[in-house]
């Protein structure tokens, strides 16, 4: 990172604390925020939060390692979660899965050449009557069929 | 997306004054109200509410807490989904009842990071009571303050356990305490709290606004009222239903359209699979108890291949806390790979079912108690269908 984006993280970071306070129970609120804006919370950014909160670095690395929705590193820009639970996989999740990766050209846990798509798998959505079902970055889409995988794709593209 | 039956008690009208009339009583008055009624948590466990509501509100201390477990994580399970999107000022109002009958000033909501969408709605309708001044201080002129603050998640199956989403709202890992002490004795940050399930909180201003007497007399003896069911899989009209406990499984997979259907997961991956024969006995807690989720099965269906797909989502979501849950899951989701690739004798498949059993007894929480249910009773019901098959 440059020295610059350092310390606009840091002043970030000092912001979010200041706003939700410097208790044990602001933390996940803390981490939320920081995944949210930057796709990922990175070593240095659970450092400062420790720091801040006044608890061991390992504390902080504990919960993100814990929560599946928390990751230590960089994030495509269009990361594609996939329902692969029961219901969805009852109405062929498998044929949604391989027509996103004919599609990407990668397989789920692989992130495209130019960082723009990942694919993921993911525990019930609870979209359980309208599945296949898949989340792109927060955004749900359902009833999904390999034709309308590839039309999304391509919105994106 | 509304229930697709006709609604029995979920239904708008039916809340009428409730949550005035709530406020105009004494605390008390709603506790032994809510407890004559019968109600039962509808997360899953079925724990009285009353007895629950009781204990707080007769514990001594500072500070209580009211929690709103909205961590609905179940596979096939989304009743909450449209509670929170179609009920949300019905379930702050259930929540403030609890509040006032127990004595708490604040509330949270814990919502799954999934449902991430529907926080600015749900934040939205908290801000409208605020103005309303349903919420705050001095709720409706009285000398009552509450308020509530949503929550979310982060993507972890276990945090659904009350004592394991505590831990969570406590900043730290999902991790299941033991328990007693019950959350009613020592929850939040130490106080008395009560944790109950969205629908368990939306028929509360319900229950209050019709009488404990009305509630009665809807379903059966051991499980009074409704169930919402989330219905999915092989059926024409999946989606949420209302039915009174006691109604037989048979009738429910008539309603839904349900053709040429094998078997039920009832009560979703930690639930139990009712084979065809079975699908006389009633959904109820003392019959088969479920905390909403319905996954139907017809007749081209592997059922070795949906036993899989549940035991790869626990050995995933197990916190890996305690060994029974730990290494249990992972053995038993090795053993249906063993059977996929005709390397299992049936002397092995018998001593999977008994660690099964182990794991009921020996896990700390829920959900290694509950994940080997599928296991057992698939093999049970389809094991020797499941064995001419793979050889």
């Amino acid at each position: 990172m440059l020295a610059s984006e350092v310390s606009a993280l840091n002043e970030e970071i000092k912001e979010l604390v200041n706003t939700l306070g410097n208790g044990r129970q602001a933390l996940m609120p803390i981490l939320q925020h920081i995944q949210r804006k930057h796709g990922y919370i990175s070593a240095h950014a659970q450092q400062e939060v420790a720091r801040l909160l006044k608890i061991h670095p390992v504390e902080v690395d504990g919960v993100v390692s814990f929560y599946a929705f928390f990751r230590k590193g960089k994030r495509a820009k269009y990361n594609i979660r996939l329902c692969q639970t029961i219901s969805c996989e009852l109405m062929n999740k498998e044929g949604i899965a391989r027509a996103l990766e004919r599609e990407l050209g990668i397989k789920f846990g692989e992130v495209t050449k130019d960082e723009k798509f990942s694919l993921e798998f993911i525990n019930c959505l609870g979209m359980c009557d309208q599945g296949p079902a898949m989340l792109i970055n927060n955004e749900v889409y359902t009833n999904l069929t390999p034709r309308k995988v590839v039309e999304i794709l391509n919105s994106l593209k | 997306m509304p229930i697709l039956n006709k609604p029995i008690i979920f239904d708008k009208n039916n809340f009428g004054n409730g949550f005035e009339k709530g406020l105009n009583g004494r605390p008390m008055d709603i506790v032994l109200e809510i407890r004559e009624s019968g109600l039962k948590g509808r997360g899953g466990a079925g724990f009285p509410t009353g007895t629950k509501w009781m204990l707080a509100a007769t514990a001594v201390s500072e500070k209580k807490y009211v929690i709103c477990n909205a961590d609905e994580g179940e596979p096939g399970t989304f009743k909450d989904r449209m509670l929170l999107t179609e009920f949300t000022e019905e379930l702050l109002q259930g929540m403030i009842l609890c509040g006032y009958a127990i004595g708490a000033k604040e509330g949270y909501i814990y919502l799954r990071g999934e449902y991430e969408y529907m926080l600015s709605h749900i934040n939205g309708t908290i801000q409208k009571f605020h103005e309303e001044g349903k919420l705050g201080k001095n709720i409706l002129g009285k000398n009552f303050d509450f308020e509530i603050t949503v929550r979310l998640g982060a993507g972890a199956y276990v945090c659904g356990e009350e004592s394991a989403l505590i831990e969570s709202l406590e900043g730290h890992r999902g991790e299941p305490r033991n328990r007693p002490p019950y959350p009613v004795n020592t929850g939040f940050m130490g106080y008395p709290t009560v944790v109950n399930n969205v629908e368990t909180l939306v028929t509360v201003p319900i229950i209050i606004n019709k009488g404990a007497e009305w509630f009665r007399n809807i379903g059966t003896e051991k499980s009074r009222g409704t169930k919402l069911l989330s219905v999915s899989g092989d059926v024409e009209k999946p989606g949420i239903y209302e039915v009174p406990f006691g109604t037989k499984i048979i009738d429910m997979l008539d309603m839904v359209g349900a053709k040429d259907t094998k078997a039920v997961q009832i009560g979703g991956a930690s639930g139990i699979c009712i084979p065809k024969e079975e699908l006389h006995r009633n959904l109820s807690f003392e019959d088969v108890p479920t905390g909403g989720s319905i996954i139907v099965f017809n007749k081209s269906r592997d059922m070795l291949k949906i036993l899989k797909n549940f035991m790869e989502f626990f050995t995933e979501e197990s916190c890996g806390q305690c060994t029974p849950c730990r290494i249990g899951n992972k053995k038993l989701l090795d053993g249906v790979n063993m059977i996929e690739q005709g390397k299992c004798s049936v002397k092995y498949l018998k001593e999977l079912i008994e660690l099964g059993r182990t794991m009921q007894v020996a896990s700390k929480c829920g959900l290694g108690q509950s994940s080997p249910n599928p296991f057992i009773s698939i093999m049970t019901h389809f094991g020797d269908e499941i064995l001419a098959e793979h050889y």
